[in-house]
């Protein structure tokens, strides 16, 4: 044994030990009022940044065989005002406007002249549940390509018939799987699953997958998240 | 720090007594810092819980448990993922630096359970349960508390994958998959959640009861008067003292085998230190 030190010098370095330790008391920040929400709100849009980073263009999303579909009676309804916000089916249209060639009013035939993709893929909840349904539609890359949109605009926008707002991000909404939606199970749309025309992206949490959708605005800049991010709910959540 | 034993000389008596730097700076900022990761995750994990407390189908919901709100931090769904959200980097920054720092400064034999330590188990468990005598310590933790110290860093990567699983199931659909599908990800980052709460109540209790130079030692590094002779790194030493008689009539061809079967554990140089060197020095 080389070194014996007093017993005075061996406190002394205890406490420079435990000095050192000290900076584990920086957590603490997170327990100060004023500062919480904006740390949680960095945080929050860390894991975002991350999502955004592990999203791959060309990964699919898993895909299920019939058998294996949630009972169309037992796929949850969440809406986050009414169930049916009353669209009148005669006059809807979708319109269309931002960074394209042609903007305006697209009728449902329009869209619907696009190929036809049926998938049956998992719906997850940002409650922790999640189904397995199955959704035909058009790819929402292909109506980009029809109404000619710029596709260096980094977000797609889309707004509802009662007032629900969402973005997706232009890597998730040019993903194969990204469908705009107007059939379920099999059947047209039913008003409460979000008629004539709704979101299935099975990539994205289910908040994200928009219902009884109006308007859809290709945009360089963000002007509105999403409702439910506006609550403090995750900008990106990608699957 | 340049010695890992000391000397101290009591002012008071004038007797020496000894102390033994047993966690690193590294290791004590982790730990730390996990914890309060820990506690947030916990918090913040049953706040999301309670927004869907069942593992089965939406319809018809039966709820497992009910969690109540006061236990919960975030205050609502949001709210726990939020804390959720930012605090896991925190809790996977602090484990990979624990991880990687015990790896590469070879630390890790402090605490890693490894095939040597199964016999250790019994008498531990005699002693702790069953009023036994209690085993001679041979180094920093006893083979009951290497094995729950490895198990709950196994668990703690667990936790890790299982999130992945749930909070990525399409970019890592694979691990989902390894766990039995989205929902069973949910079961099994629940379940090790618990296995998790239940190591932390053994590790308070044997604090409490008699952890409170652990508990120093794990705020400064040092640990004075250790129940042990010596520091891991000169504990192969320490060792063969206690097993002497036996060793000596060991041939030395099977000791020689002895030492390289367990080579990854003993430090380096070792098998080059005479047999009973370090010890004598206590």
């Amino acid at each position: 044994m080389d070194s014996k030190i007093p017993e005075r010098k061996f406190n002394q370095m205890n406490r420079r030990e435990l000095f050192k330790i000290a900076p584990v008391v920086a957590l603490g920040a997170f327990a100060v009022p004023k500062l919480q929400e904006p740390l949680l709100k960095k945080g929050l849009a860390f894991s975002d940044w991350a999502s955004g980073k592990l999203f791959r263009k060309g990964h699919l999303a898993p895909t299920f065989e019939d058998s294996r579909l949630t009972p169309f009676e037992r796929f949850p309804i969440n809406g986050y005002d009414v169930e049916d916000p009353g669209v009148d089916f005669d006059v809807w249209t979708l319109t269309v406007s931002g960074a394209v060639k042609k903007p305006g009013d697209y009728k449902l035939e329009q869209i619907q002249s696009l190929p036809k993709i049926t998938q049956n893929v998992r719906h997850v909840c940002v409650e922790g549940w999640d189904v397995i349904g199955r959704f035909s539609g058009v790819r929402l890359s292909d109506f980009l390509q029809m109404i000619g949109a710029d596709m260096t605009a980094k977000f797609v926008c889309v707004e509802c018939a009662d007032d629900y707002y969402e973005y997706l991000d232009m890597a998730t909404a040019m993903h194969p799987q990204s469908l705009l939606c107007y059939d379920m199970y099999d059947r047209p749309l039913t008003r409460e699953h979000g008629a004539p025309l709704r979101l299935n992206i099975p990539t994205k949490i289910g908040y994200k997958q928009a219902k009884y959708l109006t308007d859809l605005k290709v945009s360089h800049v963000l002007e509105r998240v999403g409702y439910w991010e506006d609550q403090g709910y995750s900008e990106f959540y990608g699957l | 720090m340049s010695e890992a034993v000391i000397e101290i000389t009591s002012t008071k008596s004038g007797e020496v007594e000894t102390a033994i730097y047993e966690h690193p700076l590294p290791v004590r900022v982790c730990h730390w810092l996990n914890v309060g990761a820990l506690f947030v995750m916990v918090g913040s994990g049953l706040q999301i819980f309670r927004a869907f407390p069942s593992f089965g189908p939406k319809i018809p919901q039966v709820n497992l448990l009910h969690w109540p709100r006061p236990f919960a931090l975030g205050g609502w769904l949001g709210g726990g993922l939020q804390w959720h959200l930012t605090f896991m980097w925190i809790y996977m920054g602090t484990g990979a630096v624990y991880i990687g720092y015990q790896l590469l400064s070879g630390h890790y034999k402090q605490v890693l359970f490894v095939p040597r330590d199964i016999p250790g188990i019994w008498p531990m468990v005699r002693h702790y349960f069953f009023f036994g005598p209690k085993p001679p310590a041979t180094e920093a933790y006893n083979p009951l508390q290497k094995q729950a110290y490895t198990t709950v860093l196994i668990l703690g990567v667990l936790s890790v994958l299982t999130g992945f699983a749930i909070w990525k199931p399409v970019q890592f659909s694979w691990l989902a998959w390894l766990m039995g599908g989205f929902n069973y990800a949910r079961i099994w980052h629940f379940a090790v959640m618990w296995a998790i709460l239940v190591f932390i109540f053994g590790h308070l209790v044997m604090v409490a009861l008699h952890g409170w130079s652990n508990f120093v030692s794990m705020l400064t590094g040092w640990k004075r008067n250790p129940d042990y002779a010596l520091p891991w790194e000169m504990n192969a030493p320490a060792m063969a003292e206690e097993v002497d008689s036996a060793s000596t009539e060991v041939p030395s061809e099977e000791a020689e085998k002895e030492v390289a079967s367990s080579e990854i554990m003993e430090p380096e140089g070792a098998d080059k230190a005479p047999p009973d060197g370090g010890s004598e020095s206590v």
